[in-house]
């Protein structure tokens, strides 16, 4: 039921013309997705596809929306081609699926080699009882650190399009825009902020025994610093968290994986080698998931806030329709 | 007394579901945003709060129970503060309510 | 009994298509954008699908559980969502660019000014 609700609200963003209205469906299929991989058990992935698809994109779209205009020129030819093309692609995938392995069966070969040995090993050889954050952080730690890699990278391809939104930074206060005289959305914001705040904190460290982990709760540490922009204008957003450290923290996450990675080196092991990282090898990759997981969720959240203050800060020109 | 607790729980889980199928009724048959939003508001408040203390009801621990107690809180702290969000911006953009004396067209976003 | 036992995958396929089809046939790059998300979210599905044992449960190991999910395919969807954000927003940096350069997001319009030039 839930997969004829994702159809529907996919068929639903091909139809919309006016773009706020995109956007608002397209965080719609981002929840209902999410609540889909749940019932898939894939709670990790769930967890960060709500915040991720339905809060950060959601957000950016609207950034993009604010710069460039919300209408959709109606199409000047008819679609007849692209049409054929995507039901040709999805008939021929459709066909593709009847011979791949009945939905559910833990007989079929993605069970057989090495997720078996994960779920086995991982809780005696890291002392981890969420598999996922395991096998991101240590069994395949060296993925996780070219994406995170990516995610930087993505953050100075912004920057370097948009700027650092630095223009802001000497408005008054109350100046810098936002909506801190209206009175009910200051106070709930108040009251919302520290324990959106916390609870990116206690999903970084809860990481290890349920869904969590470092993309979450870097994420949902950027949400509330993006809600507090959002009521008390980008001026006062960026007295609190100035540009230069959103710059420090792009860079620190991905130089602290790194030097994790350094360090198994130099205390004998291999790059990346968390068992020299503690006389006990469990202890050491107790530490070396610690650590990479906190390098992780810094970059993620200064990554997240640099985008968020380029595309706030932007300035916007005077030809753009409301 | 398990039976009892178990049985209240399915129906409120059915009666949240209810309004919750209520609510989006009236959000497709009301005539203009204000009123559209007021029955927006019975999903969030009367639904999930139904819905919630169904699960509630038939939670298995007390830790589990007190999540959900939260969730409400944040529930009942937000919608409020995401319809009074809305209705402010609506008004900013022109959208004025239909009033019955004055005759004015209804707003069709 | 096939048919309802891929039903998953039909959707995923559905889904790449709807993304394929809004990215092909749309003029708007917003849209654009917004379709390639759905493109991306349907393989999201496809695999975490592919990794499900029914009867089995989230890959967190506790006591009395004896049947876990994958969590192969949750890992590598969880460095896809990441880096499908990334893109996104690189993408969406680009489109307001090209709405200072040419003053429309329309793909038609924008064919038009550069063959002017």
């Amino acid at each position: 039921m839930l997969l004829v609700l994702l159809l529907a609200s996919a068929l639903a963003i091909v139809r919309a013309r006016n773009l706020f209205a995109v956007v608002v469906l397209s965080g719609i299929y981002s929840f209902i997705m999410a609540t889909q991989l749940t019932v898939l058990d894939a709670v990790d992935v769930a967890m960060t596809e709500a915040s991720v698809g339905a809060g950060i994109s959601t957000v950016l779209l609207l950034g993009t929306l604010y710069l460039t205009g919300s209408e959709e020129a109606a199409p000047g030819h008819r679609p007849v081609l692209p049409l054929l093309v995507a039901i040709a692609t999805a008939g021929m995938l459709i066909y593709g699926t009847l011979g791949i392995p009945v939905f559910g069966d833990p007989s079929g070969p993605i069970h057989q080699h090495v997720a078996p040995r994960y779920l086995q090993e991982a809780v005696e050889a890291t002392g981890i009882p969420n598999v996922v954050t395991a096998v991101l952080a240590s069994y395949r730690g060296y993925d996780t650190l070219g994406e995170t890699t990516v995610i930087f990278t993505a953050g100075i391809g912004v920057i370097l399009l948009l700027g650092m939104g630095r223009r802001a930074r000497y408005g008054a206060q109350g100046q810098g825009g936002g909506m801190q005289e209206y009175l009910v959305l200051r106070v709930i914001a108040k009251l919302l902020i520290p324990f959106a705040l916390l609870f990116a904190l206690y999903v970084q460290f809860h990481g290890d025994f349920g869904p969590g982990g470092g993309f979450q709760a870097g994420v949902i540490l950027a949400a509330g610093v993006i809600f507090y922009t959002i009521i008390f204008g980008l001026a006062n957003a960026q007295r609190l968290v100035p540009p230069r450290l959103v710059e420090i923290l792009v860079a620190l996450g991905v130089a602290i994986y790194a030097l994790v990675g350094d360090i198994g080196l130099l205390l004998g092991g291999n790059y990346l080698d968390y068992f020299v990282l503690d006389r006990d090898p469990v202890h050491g990759q107790h530490r070396g998931v610690f650590w990479v997981e906190a390098g992780v969720c810094i970059t993620v959240a200064g990554v997240m806030l640099a985008i968020f203050f380029a595309f706030a800060g932007r300035r916007r020109r005077p030809d753009a329709k409301s | 007394m398990s039976i009892l607790l178990d049985a209240l729980g399915w129906a409120f889980l059915v009666a949240g579901g209810a309004f919750c199928i209520v609510g989006a009724v009236g959000m497709l048959r009301m005539p203009d945003l204000f009123t559209r939003m007021h029955a927006a508001s019975v999903i969030d408040t009367l639904g999930a709060g139904l819905i919630l203390l169904g699960l509630l009801l038939q939670a298995p621990s007390w830790q589990v129970g007190a999540k959900l107690a939260l969730i409400m809180v944040l529930l009942l702290f937000t919608s409020p503060a995401a319809t009074h969000a809305l209705a402010k911006a609506a008004v900013a953009r022109g959208v004025r309510p239909e009033l019955e004396e004055s005759g004015e067209q209804p707003s069709k976003s | 009994m096939t048919f309802i036992a891929q039903f998953n995958y039909w959707v995923a396929m559905a889904l790449l298509a709807i993304g394929l089809y809004i990215v092909i046939a749309r003029g708007n790059l917003v849209k654009k954008l917004v379709g390639l998300a759905i493109f991306q979210t349907s393989v999201y599905l496809l695999y975490i699908s592919a990794g499900k044992i029914i009867g089995g449960t989230a890959p967190i190991i506790a006591q009395g559980l004896a049947v876990y999910s994958n969590p192969l395919p949750h890992v590598l969807i969880l460095t896809a969502i990441v880096v499908g954000v990334a893109t996104l927003a690189l993408g969406l940096a680009l489109v307001v660019r090209i709405k200072e350069a040419y003053g429309t997001i329309e793909e038609d319009d924008i064919h038009s000014q550069d063959e002017e030039r």
